[in-house]
């Protein structure tokens, strides 16, 4: 053990949800910086590790993997004892449980993830990058969301969390994401919806992801 | 009780779905929504599915939707039979993970966008948006470049035998072969190419084309 390494800047939204999983799940691990700005996650080096120039990878000594839901739900299956017991379904729940967080998590990554991605680019990195905002882009996203959002809305009306009782990698993959669009001063989107919010400041709230949050502003590696 | 899987033959997401369960010998029934006519919009369906897409399934009182998590439940179910699509440890579960979850973000976005404007709009007389398609081929393309890389290594994408990894691209990219006429992206991927070969002389991918052809509702093993 101790030999997990993720590579890339803390800051990347897919990056992040890896680091809230590591920290749920209590399992140790080494961040390595990937200068994207001095394209180093283009070099031939990164690109052994991740043959598609992006981040993150993620390294133990059983595994080279990529695509941060994959690493999650491996983290998950490989750590099972560790930290967060119930993240995949509880222990012993079978392949229904498991399946309800599955479709949650693919909700996510289908319905969910486009959308805010790029409303997360619009208003938290073309900023910071110096590119100019799309007013457009800005406007068609936040009413794809808002679709989203109100099945959410309805969902967690009927259960306190997407796949049910308890907090699970489904809605942990939500939270860079949301995390970028609520401090960009959208966060109406999510406060005026009852259950939403509710759902919203239960898991952004854990200790997990405010500990990922800090990492935000602490200086690369 | 048989599983019962809801939507429309031809489309890809239920393809996926169908094939899954034809590899595990598992009987089904399934159940026209025709979303030609926006049936998948109506409020009795979208009870069942909230974000009214396709494909969903029933499992005696189980139920479930987004077609990735669906097949994931049933290979793990039916772990015992058939080929084995998730791997036998963790790691190699990772590997199957992490090129599904490729295929989700990179390979399919794209390829649908491929056959949206290239096949499924000029059937229904409308005109489809030439500079959107060739923008996603562009696409498409360097993503087969690093799916080339890694089948020089593995014979599928996630090791040496086929999982749910490579059973997932099948539907979409026969429409982009058969019905798009982008055969030729594979010519200068000789593994690439001989890797789509084989997938998809699968006997029972080949069986899933046969019930569809034939319209029946029912497919017993």
């Amino acid at each position: 053990m101790g030999s997990v390494t993720v590579y890339g800047p803390p800051i990347s939204t897919a990056v992040s949800r890896v680091l809230a999983c590591l920290l749920e799940k209590d399992v140790d691990f080494k961040l390595v910086n990937v200068d994207m700005a001095k394209g180093q996650h283009k070099s031939p080096d990164y690109l052994k590790l991740q043959p598609f120039g992006q981040v993150p990878a993620f390294q133990d000594e059983h595994a080279t993997l990529f695509e941060s839901r994959a690493i999650c739900r491996y983290i998950c299956d490989k750590y099972a004892n560790r930290g967060n017991q119930s993240l995949f379904g509880r222990n012993g729940g079978g392949p229904a449980e498991r399946a309800q967080v599955e479709q949650w998590l693919e909700a996510e990554s289908q319905s969910f993830n486009p959308p805010s991605s790029a409303l997360v680019f619009q208003l938290a990195f073309a900023p910071r990058m110096g590119l100019p905002q799309d007013p457009a882009a800005i406007e068609l996203n936040q009413a794809k969301l808002a679709k989203v959002l109100d099945v959410y809305e309805r969902r967690l009306g009927e259960s306190r969390f997407l796949a049910g009782d308890e907090f699970a990698l489904a809605d942990l993959a939500h939270l860079p994401n949301a995390h970028y669009i609520c401090a960009a001063g959208k966060d109406d989107m999510f406060a005026s919806r009852k259950n939403v919010a509710r759902w919203w400041e239960e898991i952004s709230t854990r200790p997990s992801w405010k500990k990922v949050v800090d990492m935000f502003s602490a200086p690369p590696a | 009780m048989a599983v019962k899987v809801y939507g429309k033959p031809q489309a890809v997401c239920p393809q996926r779905v169908m094939h899954c369960l034809v590899e595990k010998g598992v009987p089904f029934e399934f159940v026209l929504v025709d979303i030609d006519a926006m049936e998948q919009k109506r409020p009795e369906y979208m009870e069942k599915h909230p974000f009214g897409q396709v494909p969903f399934i029933a499992d005696g009182d189980f139920e479930l939707f987004e077609s990735r998590a669906i097949v994931r439940y049933f290979a793990a179910k039916y772990a015992d039979r058939g080929p084995n699509l998730l791997g036998r440890t963790a790691e190699e579960r990772a590997k199957v993970e992490q090129w599904l979850d490729v295929e989700a973000i990179s390979y399919s976005p794209c390829a649908f966008t491929i056959v949206f404007n290239l096949f499924l709009l000029p059937i229904r007389g409308l005109p489809g948006n030439k500079g959107e398609a060739v923008a996603a081929m562009e696409k498409l393309d360097k993503v087969l470049e690093v799916y080339e890389k890694q089948l020089s290594r593995t014979k599928y994408l996630a090791g040496d035998e086929f999982t749910l990894a490579d059973l997932t691209h099948i539907p979409v990219t026969r429409y982009i072969v058969e019905h798009c006429g982008l055969a030729y992206l594979l010519d200068d991927k000789p593994h690439a190419k001989a890797w789509w070969e084989d997938v998809s002389r699968r006997p029972a991918w080949k069986k899933v084309m046969s019930f569809v052809a034939s319209g029946a509702s029912f497919y017993s093993p």
